[in-house]
């Protein structure tokens, strides 16, 4: 601890070159947490998908709709507590450019998430009320709607017997855990049933609990066969499985987003902290073997400089993730079609232990040069 | 003026020439400035691989009509009196008596990516027997056009490299679903290419549609015949539809995607930018410093400020243009013409595209290359202008 100041004190004997190596450190975390941000965002929701929910849908595409009267096969098979259905209504609001997911649910839907929280009052009007709609939080804020208001959405699929906009009522707004999409819009299925021109009695895909998550595939299993040879053959899946499988179809972010993370950190951290600690050693050379002379170790004057080369990159890295993740909290981000934007506790851990690998990475050979240096050559040195 | 660039240049020239002296240093600021240009150039030629895909795709002699308030083909629905309807339109080219307009359906098959192994979202298309005389510019590569009225289909040959269980001769089953491949086709590299071809009406049939289609694809007299064509629809009150341009509706359908990687592409780009910066002005305080004395004795010597501040800035600018062509070269020869897929998050089904280093990009990659050159050279010329020569040659 006693040897704090003479760090700090070397920090400070060029400050130009302190500040713009703590700015390109900085830079170089807020890009780490901006592509966290980013690949959380392409992950949708696999991190926080139910370990007791399975998804059924159509087995040829998740566009082809299912028979409603499959409901009281999927309840009364073994190892499944519940089931509820959802039908992708689609829709936009005002504009084209205003879009989110619209569904058209059961009554009880909402009991298989109980990460999405509803007021119970306001649960209870929705229930009574046939046009009724729950919003979510981000997509209330966003639009200004409030409880009672009338809102229209523009058809886009399920064309209403009459025009082409349907009305909803807001009853009730929905919030949840973090990292779980709040800007879904949800309407009573009967609504959409008795509104629509055709495909009466079909929904999109089950949601279903079950009894033990362990059990997951051989319920899934006996749901498939279930329904094989039908009409419509169906596919079980977890739903991080499911979830998991629209990340697939986008492609591999992850190897996008680690890629250009290695890029980052090696010419914005690595290959600058590194050089400035070189020139720092190099021109700290006579004070160095001073130091030597008066009895600091080897081990001590390795460490003097692989703590300043940490502490370069922990206050440059901790200042940028601390400001990629007030950024994020405060709603610094929005994207129609990513509606989660979150940053991990996961993430900002990871981000500090690579701060510090970075940190010794770059110092390390100063470090060493530091440490091997004779003390009669480095005096001779001018 | 002579004696001022004469004098200009000899000190640009000097420092160019003295920057192995510097090498560690001088590589910091070259590849933090590579490395920037890399990953511009990179994640900017993923959207114009993508919209270059879908832009391919649209003919401006082409319309495409759909149901009205479908955001996509997907999502709309004709009755297949209606189609009858709009091939009555005027403006739609005829050969004969016989309109040039294909009706069609879209929907999805599950198709494993080779890559992955994981299921992926792929256009399924159901024909009319015109659709390949509207789109002239496809050509089958290899096999044959199936036949109508059979359970036979063709792929796309993006489709074909990206998706397994749809090569030639192999027959494809899912659910009630089951396709024999005859044929490869190809269109230019367009995002028609990541789609299988049947004929419609055995997508009709297997997905219980009916009598029914969702889009029509109709070839013009002209591309100035759009809007005759499209006013003798909309007015049409039989009808509610919407008429678009095919090479609209196929910038309509990209735009989300482009303008998320490109919002993705630029952010990063420019915050990698700043870093860089600052990693340049610190290589150009150290290459100043190093060269306190030298600087102070040109001046000594009668050299101008201006001629000096020049200078640093002509290192610097070199430092970033090697960067920038490196950076700019290796994006190319690494990415450009990377095959792969993604879903479009519009359409919900895949598209298959190859990455696009194109020259503009290029263009933009060095020139950002170059300002972050400026930008990081500058503070430290002036230092160096503003040298006092006598502490400066006493120093050190």
């Amino acid at each position: 601890m006693k040897y704090l100041p003479l760090v700090w004190r070397n920090l400070l004997r060029r400050k130009v070159r302190t500040i713009f190596t703590l700015a390109s450190v900085f830079i170089a975390f807020v890009l780490y947490g901006f592509l966290m941000v980013v690949q959380n965002a392409f992950s949708m929701g696999v991190d926080v998908a139910g370990v007791d929910r399975l998804v059924l849908m159509h087995k040829v595409s998740l566009i082809q709709l299912l028979p409603i009267s499959y409901t009281q096969k999927i309840r009364t098979t073994e190892g499944v507590s519940h089931v509820g259905y959802s039908t992708w209504f689609g829709g936009t609001y005002q504009d084209k450019a205003n879009q989110f997911a619209v569904m058209a649910i059961d009554a009880d839907y909402f009991q298989l998430y109980p990460e999405m929280r509803v007021p119970d009052d306001q649960m209870k009007a929705w229930l009574a009320d046939r046009p009724g709609a729950i919003v979510g939080k981000a997509s209330a804020d966003k639009y200004g709607w409030k409880i009672g208001d009338k809102i229209p959405i523009q058809a886009t699929i399920w064309i209403p017997k009459q025009g082409n906009t349907w009305f909803f009522n807001v009853d009730a707004i929905y919030d949840a855990d973090k990292g779980v999409d709040t800007t879904s819009f949800f309407f009573h299925y009967e609504y959409l049933d008795e509104n629509r021109r055709g495909a009466y009695g079909m929904v999109g895909w089950y949601v279903l609990r079950i009894d033990d998550p362990s059990h997951a595939a051989d319920v899934a299993s006996r749901l498939d066969a279930q329904f094989a040879n039908s009409s419509a053959e169906t596919k079980t899946s977890t739903e991080k499985a499911f979830l998991q499988g629209f990340v697939n179809q986008v492609g591999n972010i992850k190897a996008i987003i680690v890629s250009i993370l290695a890029a980052v950190l090696f010419t914005l951290f690595l290959l600058v902290l590194a050089n400035t600690m070189a020139q720092s050693v190099r021109e700290r050379t006579n004070e160095l073997a001073v130091l030597k002379t008066l009895g600091f170790s080897n081990g001590l004057v390795l460490g003097l400089v692989l703590v300043e080369s940490m502490f370069l990159a922990l206050l440059g890295g901790g200042l940028g993730l601390a400001v990629t993740y007030f950024a994020v909290e405060g709603g610094g981000f929005n994207n129609a079609f990513l509606p989660v934007f979150i940053m991990r506790s996961r993430d900002i851990v990871i981000g500090i232990l690579l701060c510090c690998a970075l940190g010794i990475v770059a110092g390390a050979l100063p470090a060493t040069t530091a440490m091997r240096l004779r003390i009669t050559d480095a005096l001779r040195r001018t | 003026m002579f004696r001022w660039l004469s004098q200009t240049l000899a000190v640009a020239a000097l420092s160019i020439r003295t920057i192995p002296q510097r090498a560690s240093s001088s590589a910091v600021a070259m590849i933090g400035i590579a490395g920037v240009v890399i990953v511009f150039v990179a994640v900017l030629s993923i959207g114009e691989g993508f919209r270059a895909a879908m832009a391919q795709a649209g003919a401006p002699d082409r319309a495409v009509v759909m149901r009205g308030g479908a955001d996509s083909e997907m999502t709309s629905g004709l009755p297949g009196a209606d189609t009858d309807v709009i091939k009555q339109a005027p403006g739609l080219l005829r050969v004969g008596n016989r309109p040039v307009a294909s009706a069609e359906l879209y929907v999805l098959v599950d198709l494993n990516k080779r890559s992955t192994g994981t299921p992926a979202n792929v256009p399924l298309r159901g024909i009319g027997a015109e659709a390949l005389e509207v789109r002239n510019e496809v050509k089958i590569i290899e096999g044959r056009l199936f036949q109508f009225g059979t359970n036979e289909a063709i792929v796309g040959r993006a489709a074909n490299r990206q998706f397994s269980g749809v090569n030639l001769g192999s027959e494809f089953m899912s659910g009630n679903l089951r396709l024999r491949i005859v044929g490869i086709f190809e269109s230019n590299g367009s995002v028609g290419e990541t789609e299988i071809w049947c004929d419609s009406h055995l997508i009709q049939g297997i997905y219980e549609r009916g009598n029914s289609y969702q889009s029509v694809l109709a070839k013009l007299d002209s591309p100035a015949a759009f809007d005759t064509f499209k006013n003798w629809l909309t007015t049409n009150p039989q009808l509610n539809v919407q008429v678009l341009r095919e090479s609209d509706f196929y910038a309509q359908q990209s735009q989300v995607m482009s303008s998320l990687i490109r919002g993705i592409g630029y952010t990063i780009a420019v915050l990698m930018g700043i870093g860089a910066v600052f990693g340049a002005i610190l290589t150009m305080y150290t290459a100043v410093s190093s060269r306190t004395r030298e600087i102070a004795t040109l001046r000594a010597l009668g050299f101008n400020t201006g001629s000096v501040l020049i200078s640093v800035l002509a290192e610097s600018l070199a430092l970033a243009a090697v960067g920038g062509l490196v950076g700019g070269l290796t994006a190319y020869v690494a990415f450009n013409g990377y095959q792969t897929s993604t879903m479009n998050f519009q359409t919900f089904s895949q598209v298959a595209f190859a990455f696009a280093v194109t020259r503009s990009l290029l263009v933009q990659g060095l020139t950002y290359a170059l300002a972050m050159g400026l930008v990081g050279g500058l503070m430290p010329a002036i230092k160096a202008a503003r040298l006092p020569i006598a502490t400066a040659l006493r120093e050190l």
